[in-house]
């Protein structure tokens, strides 16, 4: 089942085209990892999709009422921001907004997701802690816990495993497995192409605001590409342990 | 819940202490028999007319100011942040300076908050263009800080200019926010605006809490930001324009209480709005109260007042948010 078709979607920033043309969909059961260096257009794509930022061309998300869209995607923007000192509990109760009506409270059904996403990221005791306290990865598997409780089918993230450990990068990607094995989708932006190889069942190339590559990881990855588009080159094995990829030099 | 609770019971306690204190030294339960029952003779008059207008509009200001304060440090995500801070009583002031300069100030009661409330809504109409109706709460800042300080500018230039010693001493001692010699038709111009206003405020509960992730993740919860952007200016301008329209600038209940009671919410923004306007309305009944205990003959500015027990309430804030680092 589908649920993202984009089509011919478009953003110039200050009369710069920073997205052109791109067009894609996301079906059930898929990891899709966003790649591409620095100012690819990544974020801008991913808030493009949901309509936050102003757009040429179709997003089928982009299109629902806000509320309607919150509750079929939820979105882990960059910068991991939490403004209030709140409890870990009350800041992944957050995700439950889209749920509610206005001056409804929060149902048992709410409460259900809320513990389910704690448990889902192992975040179980630190329930009552306060969120600003934590450490910079513990407040980023918060948020991503945030981000679960909204319950929404497509998960979009970006680079959500940046200033983790490597356990917390795997167990995150992990995550992600799980949930698109659950007949969800996710959509991650990620600059480690490794784990990207590793954990997504696809990866799209985003180079200047078009999409240059798509499809399964294998495929993608060529040399010619990561010369063209990363300028580097890479060792890249199907082994006993899975696919490895390791970046070599970088090619002048 | 128990902090709405003790709230209630500090404001329901400090409004009828207020009515039972003046200069007319009335005995407790006189005064109430007075209020409720009526009756011929001067003590129905003082109480209806004198106290009971100064008691309401200490609760309803107060009120007013805790919740936009609320409000405005949660949408900026600043707890630093005060009603001010959008230009709206800065302009209000504007307005009312005019007024006692020229002189209609003096021809009715309402010549002067009216004169404050068209300062207001023209602040505030300049503040939405000058920000948009959309964009970050950086552009909203901004053109608040640019309309406060045009606003100011006018204001000294006015005082700059009166030929009219007993008129530029008219201004500053309004400017400094009082209570005393308010009536009834104070009460009623004020009462419709703050109630609209706090109206809206509430309305933003959930965007507010939802802010806390930052302005990218609440939108795609969801939230509509132009819309609460709206209910912010809107609310503010309407409970901020009203009080100091009735009562000149009284600082500081903005800023401190919604500091203050943020820890007894769990931090929570949007929890604080009603909290705050409770706690808003207990700091200004007990500021006004002091005000006419302490120097009953000298006239103390309730402006005066919230600014002393406020800045050193403040450093104390800040001190423990240090330590907390």
């Amino acid at each position: 089942m589908t649920l993202l078709s984009v089509e011919g979607l478009a953003v110039s920033l200050g009369g710069r085209a920073v997205l052109q043309d791109v067009s894609l969909t996301v079906d059930k059961g898929e990891v899709v990892g966003l790649i591409g260096p620095n100012g690819a257009g990544k974020t801008t794509l991913m808030r493009a999709i949901l309509g936050i930022l102003p757009h040429h061309g179709h997003s089928s998300l982009a299109q629902l009422p806000p509320r309607a869209r919150g509750r079929a995607a939820a979105w882990m923007p960059q910068s991991r921001e939490i403004a209030w000192p709140v409890s870990v509990e009350t800041l992944v109760a957050l995700g439950r907004t889209p749920h509610l009506a206005p001056g409804q409270r929060a149902s048992a059904e709410d409460r259900a997701a809320v513990d389910h996403a704690l448990e889902r990221m192992g975040l179980q005791e630190f329930r009552h802690r306060i969120a600003t306290a934590l450490s910079g990865g513990e407040q980023a598997r918060v948020l991503m816990a945030r981000a679960l409780a909204q319950d929404a089918p497509l998960l979009m993230a970006d680079e959500p495993i940046a200033g983790l450990d490597p356990a917390h990068q795997i167990s995150t990607m992990r995550a992600f497995a799980s949930l698109a094995g659950e007949g969800q989708a996710v959509i991650v932006s990620l600059h480690d192409l490794g784990l990207g190889v590793r954990h997504c069942t696809r990866l799209i190339v985003l180079d200047q605001g078009r999409i240059v590559a798509d499809g399964a990881p294998t495929s993608v990855l060529t040399p010619a590409l990561l010369r063209d588009i990363f300028g580097i080159s890479a060792w890249f094995e199907t082994t006993p342990q899975g696919a490895v990829f390791q970046p070599l030099e970088v090619l002048e | 819940m128990r902090l709405y609770v003790i709230l209630l019971i500090l404001m329901g306690t400090l409004f009828g202490v207020a009515l039972m204190i003046g200069p007319a030294g009335i005995a407790p339960l006189d005064s109430l028999h007075a209020l409720i029952l009526g009756g011929d003779g001067p003590m129905t008059l003082v109480m209806r007319e004198i106290r009971l207008p100064r008691a309401l509009l200490a609760l309803m200001i107060g009120a007013a100011l805790g919740m936009s304060g609320a409000a405005m440090q949660g949408y900026l995500r600043n707890p630093l942040a005060d009603p001010g801070l959008i230009g709206v009583s800065g302009s209000a002031a504007l307005g009312a300076v005019i007024a006692i300069q020229t002189g209609i100030a003096a021809t009715t009661t309402l010549a002067l908050p009216v004169s404050a409330l068209a300062g207001a809504l023209i602040g505030v109409v300049l503040v939405l263009m000058l920000a948009g109706p959309r964009g970050g709460s950086l552009t909203l800042i901004l053109a608040g800080i640019a309309i406060s300080a045009l606003a100011g500018a006018l204001t000294s230039l006015v005082l700059n200019l009166s030929p009219n010693p007993f008129a530029a001493n008219d201004i500053v001692f309004w400017m400094m926010g009082s209570l005393a010699d308010r009536s009834m038709t104070h009460v009623w111009l004020a009462l419709p605006l703050i109630v609209v206003g706090l109206g809206m405020l509430a309305l933003m509960r959930r965007g507010l809490d939802a802010l806390t992730l930052g302005e990218d993740a609440a939108q795609a919860m969801g939230i509509n930001l132009v819309q609460l952007r709206l209910l912010l200016v809107f609310g503010t301008a309407c409970v901020v324009g009203a009080s100091t329209a009735v009562a000149g600038a009284i600082g500081f209940v903005g800023l401190v209480v919604p500091h203050m009671l943020r820890g007894w919410v769990g931090a929570r923004p949007g929890r604080l709005l009603w909290a705050s306007a409770l706690g808003g309305a207990v700091m200004l009944l007990a500021a006004d109260i002091v005000v006419r205990v302490i120097l009953p003959m000298r006239d103390l500015k309730l402006g005066v007042v919230t600014a002393l027990v406020g800045a050193p309430l403040f450093l104390h804030l800040i001190y423990r948010t240090r330590r907390g680092l």
